[in-house]
């Protein structure tokens, strides 16, 4: 069973990382404990590989940084359920193979606390005897996170997503 | 149905004409990287097996922590120095400035080109109608590798800026106003448009860059001012970059530049936009000038105007930080600088200073910082409870000489007159 750890509107870069504590500054082996630092102080020790991130309307507006979410995965997170995303965290999401789902009445749904079990591939999120479905992002996205992360894609096909046919 | 700007560039160049909602891949002109993600960038490239395609077409730049505040910083700097001497690409090193401002100084960044930055406020590009986009390292680990990008073509919002600025307001106030009405969130994927009409066209590059970097404070992929005035004297601006008259926009605002007075936003989101009436008479500890938003030349002249013959407050501290070495030349050389630093003012290393909290005047517990950065999220600057009340350079000012919130008007009618 994986944990709700739910959030309001708004949260920004700087609540899930602040700038302080980036890698650059703390170290690449410890940036990760300072997750919520300021806003949620017990999070990164109480966070259990698997949890599932609740989060509002505009979900991670800020800074570009990509270690705020690459934080976040670091402590096990695979997956985000949020109202809507800020552009480039949405990108950086993607990016680093974290499904990032836009469901808002899911997100109303859901209550900080809650024992879930969620199949991200599918999109299937249950709680007791309820089952949410969750939208997958945009196919060209989907293709990308099917091989892990867009760095993989690349890898593999030597072009992006959506660009020509293999 | 016409194009807007932004389709103009995308379509320009992707060979075929493209529209709101498709997907292209793109050839990217110049590719950013901060210091203070280089480390991520080059794991990626490591993890991607692969180098910069285009060594000349990818710029390091050491700004958010210049120079290095402890040992971490230090070693991940010396990285960068020896990776770009090894690669071939280029490293603007500690004093040369904030990466964006020094992008333009170094026409890096041009009207109708592609740039890419590891930044959120790679949109200032768009002051000279560059499509400029911020990303994540990933992003920009595999643009500086094949020297393309993927970008979802953006549908665009137009903001109409009219008529002349009266001079008790700064661009940093239209810039605010225009985040107000749009909201954190109201230009998210999406492009903004800025077109400067009624006199507006006199708004020169660096006000112009100041709207084009808080766009993204609205959410936006770019924020691209249709070129005008100085735009023309400093640039070859090409024909084709203009939007169609008959471009199709998902939101048209106006906002009448005459009209406008002072503005402040306050913590904890930059949306929080309020006449500086409002808040007046807060009480402030630390005073910041600089930054991508306004550490430019004319921003340091409001400064400057504001504090001649005064003194900032007792109790206040007040940091001035030029946005580039070229910056803080010319405001050597004009007599900017003395003025500034006989009020009391100090100077700090051009650069990003304390702007995201890492040194330089970080806040402590409880204190409130009047800076004419572009964030005042929670925690941004130091302690989490630290207040970050973001204003124009010439608010700034008058704030750090009263000790209090306040406007430069506010200021000269309370000043006893010589006859008084």
């Amino acid at each position: 069973m994986a944990r709700i750890w739910k959030f309001g509107d708004s949260i920004n870069t700087d609540d899930i990382l602040p700038g302080k504590y980036a890698p650059f500054m703390v170290g690449e082996d410890k940036f990760h404990t300072y997750a919520f630092a300021h806003f949620r102080p017990e999070f990164a020790q109480g966070y259990k590989p698997g949890d599932v991130l609740v989060a509002g309307r505009n979900t991670g507006l800020g800074s570009s940084r990509e270690y705020a979410p690459e934080a976040l995965k670091r402590l096990g997170l695979r997956a985000i359920i949020a109202k809507s995303y800020a552009r480039i965290f949405y990108r950086n999401l993607v990016n680093l193979g974290i499904m990032p789902f836009e469901a808002p009445e899911v997100v109303d749904a859901l209550h900080d606390g809650d024992e879930v079990e969620l199949e991200f591939e599918r999109g299937v999120l249950r709680r007791g005897s309820e089952t949410f479905r969750l939208t997958p992002p945009p196919g060209f996205l989907l293709e990308a996170l099917k091989e892990g992360s867009i760095l993989e894609y690349y890898r593999k096909y030597g072009r992006f997503p959506g660009e020509g046919r293999p | 149905m016409g194009l807007t700007l932004a389709e103009k560039i995308l379509s320009q160049r992707a060979g075929r004409e493209v529209r709101a909602g498709e997907l292209v891949v793109v050839e990217v002109d110049q590719v950013m990287v901060v210091d203070s993600i280089a480390g991520s960038f080059f794991k990626r490239l490591e993890q991607l097996g692969a180098m910069p395609r285009y060594p000349e077409k990818v710029a390091i730049v050491i700004d958010h922590v210049a120079p290095a505040a402890n040992v971490e910083v230090a070693k991940a700097q010396k990285e960068i120095r020896e990776w770009g001497q090894r690669v071939g690409c280029r490293v603007f090193d500690v004093g040369r400035g904030i990466c964006h401002q020094v992008l333009v100084e170094e026409r890096l960044a041009l009207p109708g080109g592609i740039v890419l930055g590891s930044d959120s406020h790679s949109t200032t590009y768009g002051g000279v109608a560059c499509f400029g986009s911020g990303m994540g390292a990933t992003d920009i680990a595999l643009a500086a590798a094949s020297g393309r990008t993927w970008l979802r073509v953006p549908e665009s919002v137009k903001v109409t800026f009219r008529g002349r600025l009266n001079p008790a307001v700064s661009a940093k106030d239209a810039a605010l106003e225009m985040v107000r009405v749009l909201t954190a969130d109201g230009a998210t994927y999406m492009s903004v448009e800025i077109h400067l009409e009624d006199g507006a066209e006199s708004l020169t590059r660096s006000q112009r860059l100041t709207l084009a970097n808080l766009s993204v404070e609205a959410g936006a992929k770019c924020g691209l001012v249709v070129p005008s005035g100085e735009i023309l004297e400093l640039y070859d601006v090409p024909g084709w970059l203009y939007p169609d008259p008959d471009a199709a926009y998902v939101r048209e605002v106006e906002i009448d530049l005459s009209a406008l007075t002072p503005r402040v936003s306050v913590p904890f989101y930059v949306d929080n936009v309020q006449t500086v009436d409002s808040v007046m008479g807060k009480k402030v500890d630390q005073v910041f000038v600089g930054t991508c938003t306004n550490g430019r030349l004319d921003d340091l002249h409001e400064v400057a105007e504001v504090l001649r013959g005064r003194r900032v407050a007792p109790g206040v501290r007040m940091l001035v930080i030029p946005a580039s070495s070229q910056v803080l030349e010319e405001a050597t050389a004009d007599g900017t600088l003395l003025t500034i630093l006989q009020a009391g003012a100090t100077l700090g290393t051009p650069g990003c200073g304390p702007c995201m909290g890492r040194h330089q005047g970080v806040l402590a517990p409880g204190e409130v910082c009047v800076s004419t950065s572009n964030r005042n999220f929670k925690g941004r600057m130091g302690a989490a409870d630290a207040e970050i009340y973001l204003a124009s350079p010439r608010v700034a000012a008058a704030s750090a000489v009263a000790g209090f919130i306040t406007t430069p008007e506010a200021l000269n009618a309370e000043r006893p007159t010589p006859n008084a």
